[in-house]
């Protein structure tokens, strides 16, 4: 493993970086940190972690060392500067993490460091060897590999002399590399900088900064690693999440597109739904968007979709933005789904918040962690557009993105809904999320003849031939129906239109079948006819064949008579025998 | 650590023209890192100002961290040479190799900050 400081790559190998020996990493056991950083933070390297107040640089120190304790057999020192033990006992127990029993038990060292600046009268040269010697006495009664020092820059408030503390400081970060020790280092965020002290000069092989941010008045927490030497790392800002479980990063934006399509098809839960795209219904994996203005059954056709894939025995998470769980549940039953039973079996989960409830990547990390947890195979969103407040398109795009990128390297169908205003440009003002989605439906009420009718159209459905065709539905206590088409003059007829085609239908066809008895009636006739007048013409026949037959006979009779006359005649004249019988001559 | 020095008996005459806080008991710890440059001269530098200024009312404790480093923790150490004024109250830090004069002398009270 002689690689740690790499040779220059060539192009070729370059591309298969992934596949050569890395950096030795410590695994932070924290969600989706260590997918970002490749593997975790630098072994046996200080890493710096800055961000601003608030932003939860303690807890992910704090997370790092818990994990490494129970998860890593990697036991940690956390040197507190700002907080008492017992305080960041009580801060992470909120969390889940037990320090008193990890420090019973020798994986977790506390110690607090305190620095009061009246007390502390400086009378010459000194030097930070009592935090070295402290350090080390730490490190070693536990065997630590972990280190963590919380906010080291607060000594700058507390000791005098910066020109020592910074030397000093240097000296340590260079002791701990010596050490052999993993460890992060926490420090404030400064005006333009980095840090306040500018720290970064000295700690310099891993800095990750962490913000807080308030935009639309919702806060959304974020990663981002800024350097990582000696390894590759993605550099974009990660939305992160606190919560009961502690940190969880999410690593939401997919590098590549690659991820392995499904030829398999699912049912939409619509039998002729299926039919129009192409007999078998959705992709698996694919992204789904049915959008309709208000009161087309979108979300009628999420919840068929639920069932059917419930029926299968899928499990189906259900995002509700607007309506909650029981208000779905009941309004579903009323269409003959009943979405309970599957609840119950634990098959189909519903999680319904307020989109304002938090930012964006806030929104798109519980869903990350909620699908991580509960490993769905479909994943509804009701209704999408309820994210869209104001003029964060672009923001709801990228997440959308991010999220269905997702879900498909997952193979996780993705179905959304989605709220349109009415008017001609329907397809227009979708057209910002368009792009990422495979099969597109557009519900749309039609208003003819003095009514409203639901109709449905496959805008468009990648790989997969597909009804072209806008399709009436009903919304029936069976379910959404789609009924048959019926063009007219103006167009596809709907409602009491389409029925009253259907009637005018129904008397053609009627016309029609009687037509067709009469015409086989009268082929039947003249057939009779026909026949009859054959018969007629074999007995005429018959009769001018006898006739015929009689008047041969007569002829014939009447020459052997007038021969037998002739012969008599000459036998009594006696002439001309011979020239009338030359047979009888030659004898 | 070095034996701890027999506690000399409360001085009862209380001179004038002197702070009163300057009759009292001095219990000083010096918290040193064995034979560093630093730690030798704030040996000397603190024995020479106690002899000087506290004649016979102080205990000096000089602590090598190098052998006792589980106390670096109790007592809150991160610079060394640190001398630690356990008495007379409040608690004070005086952090260098005490070269200063003037300024220990401050820290310990014996002499207003001018």
């Amino acid at each position: 493993m002689n690689k740690s400081k790499p040779k220059p790559l060539t192009r070729t190998s370059r591309r298969q970086n992934h596949f050569r020996p890395q950096l030795p990493k410590s695994p932070t056991g924290i969600q989706g940190l260590d997918e970002i950083t490749g593997g975790g933070l630098p072994k046996g390297r200080p890493t710096l972690v800055c961000g601003g107040a608030g932003c939860g640089k303690t807890l992910l120190a704090m997370e790092f060392l818990v994990r490494g304790a129970t998860q890593f057999h990697e036991p940690g020192v956390f040197m507190a500067f700002e907080e008492t033990a017992k305080d960041l006992t009580q801060n992470v127990a909120s969390l889940g993490f037990d320090l008193n029993e990890l420090i019973a038990r020798k994986r977790i060292l506390l110690d607090f460091v305190y620095v009061e600046r009246s007390e502390i009268e400086e009378t010459g040269e000194y030097d930070l060897e009592g935090l070295f010697i402290r350090l080390g006495q730490a490190i070693d009664s536990i065997g630590a590999k972990r280190v963590v020092l919380d906010t080291i820059e607060s000594l700058f408030g507390g000791l005098p002399n910066p020109l020592i503390l910074r030397a000093e400081l240097r000296r340590l970060f260079r002791w701990l590399k010596d050490k052999g020790v993993t460890a992060i280092i926490t420090a404030e965020r400064g005006e333009g900088i980095l840090t306040r002290q500018g720290l970064e000069e000295y700690v310099s092989d891993c800095v990750i900064v962490l913000d807080h941010r308030v935009s639309e008045q919702t806060s959304s927490r974020r990663l981002r690693v800024v350097k990582y030497r000696g390894s590759t790392h993605g550099t974009n800002e990660y939305p992160f999440l606190i919560d009961e479980d502690g940190i969880s990063v999410l690593p939401v934006t997919s590098l590549a597109l690659q991820h392995i399509v499904s030829r398999e098809r699912v049912s939409t839960g619509v039998a002729r739904l299926d039919a129009m795209l192409g007999g078998k219904g959705y992709y698996r994996g694919s992204s789904v968007l049915i959008s309709g203005t208000a009161g087309t059954g979108k979300s009628s056709f999420a919840a068929h979709f639920a069932d059917a894939a419930c029926r299968r025995g899928e499990r189906v998470l259900y995002f509700a933005f607007e309506e909650s769980p029981s208000q779905i549940m009941r309004n579903m039953r009323s269409i003959g789904i009943h979405l309970q039973q599957w609840v119950d079996k634990g098959l189909l989960q519903f999680h319904a918040q307020r989109p304002s409830f938090a930012g964006l990547e806030t929104h798109l990390a519980m869903k990350h962690k909620v699908i991580n947890a509960f490993k769905p195979q479909a994943v509804i969103l009701d209704p999408l557009n309820s994210f869209i407040v104001g003029d964060n398109k672009i923001g709801v795009h990228s997440m959308l993105m991010r999220l269905l990128d997702f879900l498909k390297t997952k193979q996780i169908t993705g179905l959304f809904t989605s709220l349109i205003s009415s008017g001609p440009t329907l397809e227009q003002s979708e057209s910002s999320i368009s792009s990422l989605i495979d099969t597109w439906l557009l519900l749309r009420a039609v208003d003819s003849g003095g009514e409203r009718n639901r109709g449905l159209a496959v805008l468009k459905s990648r790989g997969m031939a597909h009804s072209n065709q806008i399709r009436e539905f009903l919304l029936t206590d069976h379910g959404a129906e789609l009924r048959d088409v019926y063009v007219g003059a103006s167009g596809v007829l709907t409602g009491s239109a389409r029925l009253t085609q259907e009637a005018q239908d129904q008397a053609v066809q009627i016309l029609q079948k009687q037509e067709i008895e009469r015409r086989q009636i009268e082929l039947k006739r003249t057939h009779q006819a026909l026949e009859a007048h054959i018969a007629a013409l074999h007995a005429e026949f018959e009769v001018k064949k006898t006739e015929s037959l009689r008047i041969t006979g007569q002829e014939q009779a009447q020459g052997a008579q007038l021969a037998q006359g002739r012969l008599e005649m000459g036998v009594s004249r006696e002439v001309d025998v011979i020239a009338k019988n030359p047979m009888r001559r030659a004898k | 650590m070095k034996a701890k020095r027999a506690r000399p008996a409360q001085p009862k005459v209380t001179k004038t023209g002197r702070k009163a806080a300057a009759a009292r008991l001095y219990i000083l710890k010096l918290y040193v890192a064995g034979q560093s440059p630093k730690s030798v001269s704030a040996i000397a530098n603190m024995k020479k100002l106690c002899e000087a200024n506290l004649q016979g009312r102080y205990v000096l404790d000089v602590i090598d961290l190098y052998q006792q480093p589980q106390l670096a923790q109790g007592e809150q150490i991160i610079a060394v040479p640190t001398l630690i004024r356990k008495l007379p109250s409040p608690l004070r830090r005086i952090i260098g190799d005490m070269s200063n004069t003037e300024r220990v002398l401050v820290g310990l009270d014996l002499r207003s900050e001018a």
